[in-house]
């Protein structure tokens, strides 16, 4: 019988190895193809070691991007990618927490039509209202800037959904003390909801970041300026060349580069998570 | 220090539901008043209405000489303990208490003093840095009465405090509740569903169902002249045995008296003696004895009546008709299935109309 446990154990942790490598091959092909020689990859004659071009290739990446296709250092777009998601994902937590915040607490005409309408743009993701969104940014003048990348993105009814269930389920009593308190209603929201509500955002944040992050439809549409180039548009680029060879070691160099932020974030935040988690009581 | 009058006080919800229904209450200068009552029957609404969370349908409510109906639970100069403490989960027990202080612009130096006295006074001063949560139950309870105490308040709001505790730490609280109140002389409202901390707590106690009161006096003599049969049956455990006068055993015993006829007869528990005498003008009554409960100090004694008893006056704590219970001393009990004589003398006797909306006197 523990023989047999024995071997049940081996078999199951074959399988998870089974499923791992699955999931992991792709990653090191990535990181092992950005070491080597673009003539080897493109002759098919990849080595599944690393090869020996790990600081030039990154270093090209960078600082001078592809030779050919975009001639846009990669740091530049990794920048705009990040100001872009954390506009976004601060841009939509600071929204959302707002919205919710008058939904729950304050009794004004029409809240729960404007409830609903909030919750019907779940229906409405960018690419169904792409259209008329370019038209305002464009008209806007907000074409290659920061603020049309992030702004037409930020209303967020989901966010503002999840703040709603989390603020229904803070007692009443909290509030009725605040108000015994002295405190208004800004005074709530800064001193008390807004502590309270730090593992949901935490949560929220590594969310939306990833999200921000990995949009390509929105910022490939009104970025024209290389300079203001994301980095998930940059790959795309780097890609398609017309009548060069496509810089495969660059290419891959950005991929692994583009994983790296929301690796950060999910790392980072999860001790935020772990702790927010075990410390919250209402 | 101040006054709480409530003068015909109402509260009807959008709805159309009325869950007051006109209170008049005058709670004295540094008085304990408590509101008791079945669940449903107003008293916390009353409370949060004092307190400034419930709008006023009609009526004024008074706090030390000023009409407050529209003023701010903040400008109130009230404090309130509520029944889950509603402590600010992240804040420590020392910023819980400071809060309200902060907020009213206090310098940080008075507020350090009134925190600390107030957190050495309930045994706090170890554990002013920690969080509510790695409190205890009483420990998070006496908290929420720091955070009132260190605002000095005219009126302290008490809503159910001790029904999230276990038996025996309610009961110390209990006690330690009535030796602060008495030491600070703070004018208090307290709502409980209890009985037992409504006797004990209260100098002036207010009995109230389906939204209105009952009774208001001293707990001692609401115990012993009840108003109403709801009264009579809600104050004191186990609760009063209440009868028809109507069946010609009893009618025939409380001959000449106002509840004669078609009336309510009452006997508390422990005025019953068990006796083969009838005292004169008192009333005995032949029982079976179905239970009996030791509890060490006392036995309870339950007893059917011989004849089926006419259902009077629905109310909550309320026996089966035609059952009595006996409250005797010590531990000696007749054995069940016995056949047994009770009596209560005149002066015993509670008489109804037959409504139970009226006490007479016998």
């Amino acid at each position: 019988m523990v023989e047999d446990e024995g071997i049940r154990r081996y078999v199951a942790h074959f399988i998870l190895w089974i499923g791992i490598a699955i999931v992991a091959f792709p990653v090191y092909i990535a990181i092992v193809a950005s070491t080597q020689d673009n003539a080897l990859i493109a002759n098919g004659q990849m080595s599944l070691l690393p090869g020996g071009h790990f600081f030039e290739t990154y270093y090209q990446t960078i600082f001078v991007g592809t030779s050919g296709s975009t001639r846009e250092p990669v740091g530049n777009m990794m920048l705009n990618s990040l100001v872009m998601a954390l506009l976004i994902a601060v841009g939509k937590i600071a929204i959302s927490i707002i919205s919710a915040y008058a939904i729950v607490y304050f009794r004004f005409p029409f809240r729960m039509p404007i409830f609903w309408l909030i919750f019907i743009t779940l229906m409405l993701p960018v690419e169904v209202r792409i259209y008329p969104t370019y038209k305002i940014v464009a008209d806007l003048h907000m074409l290659d800037s920061y603020a049309g990348l992030a702004l037409p993105l930020i209303a967020s009814a989901t966010a503002t959904l999840l703040f709603r269930q989390f603020f229904m389920t803070v007692p009443d009593e909290l509030l009725e003390a605040s108000r015994i308190d002295g405190a208004g209603p800004l005074r709530f929201f800064w001193d008390t909801l807004l502590p309270l509500s730090r593992t949901n955002m935490a949560a929220l944040f590594v969310i939306l970041f990833i999200l921000g992050w990995n949009q390509y439809l929105w910022p490939l549409l009104i970025t024209t300026r290389d300079d203001m180039q994301t980095i998930q548009v940059g790959i795309r680029k780097m890609i398609t060349t017309t009548d060069a060879l496509t810089e495969w070691p660059i290419v891959m160099a950005t991929a692994v580069l583009a994983m790296l932020p929301p690796v950060f974030v999910v790392v980072v935040m999860q001790k935020l998570f772990v702790r927010g988690l075990v410390e919250t009581e209402k | 220090m101040a006054n709480v009058t409530l003068r015909n006080v109402r509260k009807t919800y959008p709805g159309g539901f009325e869950a007051i229904k006109g209170v008049n209450v005058d709670v004295g200068d540094g008085q304990f008043c408590v509101l008791v009552g079945p669940s449903g029957c107003g008293k916390s609404t009353l409370l949060r209405m004092v307190a400034g969370l419930e709008t006023v349908t009609g009526g004024e409510i008074d706090i030390g000489g000023r009409v407050v109906n529209q003023v701010e639970p903040a400008d109130r100069d009230i404090a309130m303990v509520f029944q889950n403490y509603a402590l600010y989960p992240h804040m420590s027990v020392y910023n819980n208490m400071a809060y309200g202080l902060r907020n009213r612009g206090m310098a940080e130096a008075e507020i350090k003093t009134r925190v600390e006295e107030a957190a050495r006074v309930l045994e706090l001063s170890p554990m002013l840095e920690r969080k509510p949560r790695q409190l205890s139950g009483g420990q998070r309870q006496r908290v929420a009465m720091g955070r009132a105490i260190v605002r000095q308040p005219k009126v302290f709001l008490f809503d159910e405090p001790l029904s999230n505790l276990d038996a025996k730490l309610r009961i110390a609280m209990r006690v330690e509740i009535r030796k602060l109140q008495r030491r600070l002389n703070t004018t208090s409202i307290y709502v409980t569903h209890d009985q037992l901390e409504a006797m004990t707590l209260a100098d002036i106690l207010v009995v109230m169902n389906g939204g209105q009161v009952e009774q208001v006096g001293n707990p001692l003599a609401i115990y012993e002249k009840p108003a109403t049969t709801f009264v009579a049956s809600f104050i004191g455990a186990p609760p009063m045995n209440l009868m028809s006068t109507r069946p010609e055993e009893i009618r025939s015993q409380l001959a000449g008296s106002a509840a004669a006829d078609a009336g309510i007869l009452g006997i508390r528990p422990e005025d019953f003696v068990i006796t083969d005498q009838t005292p004169a003008g008192g009333v005995a009554l032949p029982l079976t004895v179905e239970a009996i409960e030791r509890v060490g100090a006392e036995t309870f004694v339950y007893g059917s009546r011989e004849q089926e008893e006419q259902h009077v006056a629905a109310t909550p704590g309320e026996l089966p008709p035609g059952e009595i219970i006996v409250r005797i001393p010590g531990t000696e009990a007749p054995a069940i299935g016995a056949r047994i004589r009770v009596a209560a003398v005149r002066q015993k006797l509670h008489l109804f109309s037959g409504d139970g909306r009226k006490r007479l006197e016998a």
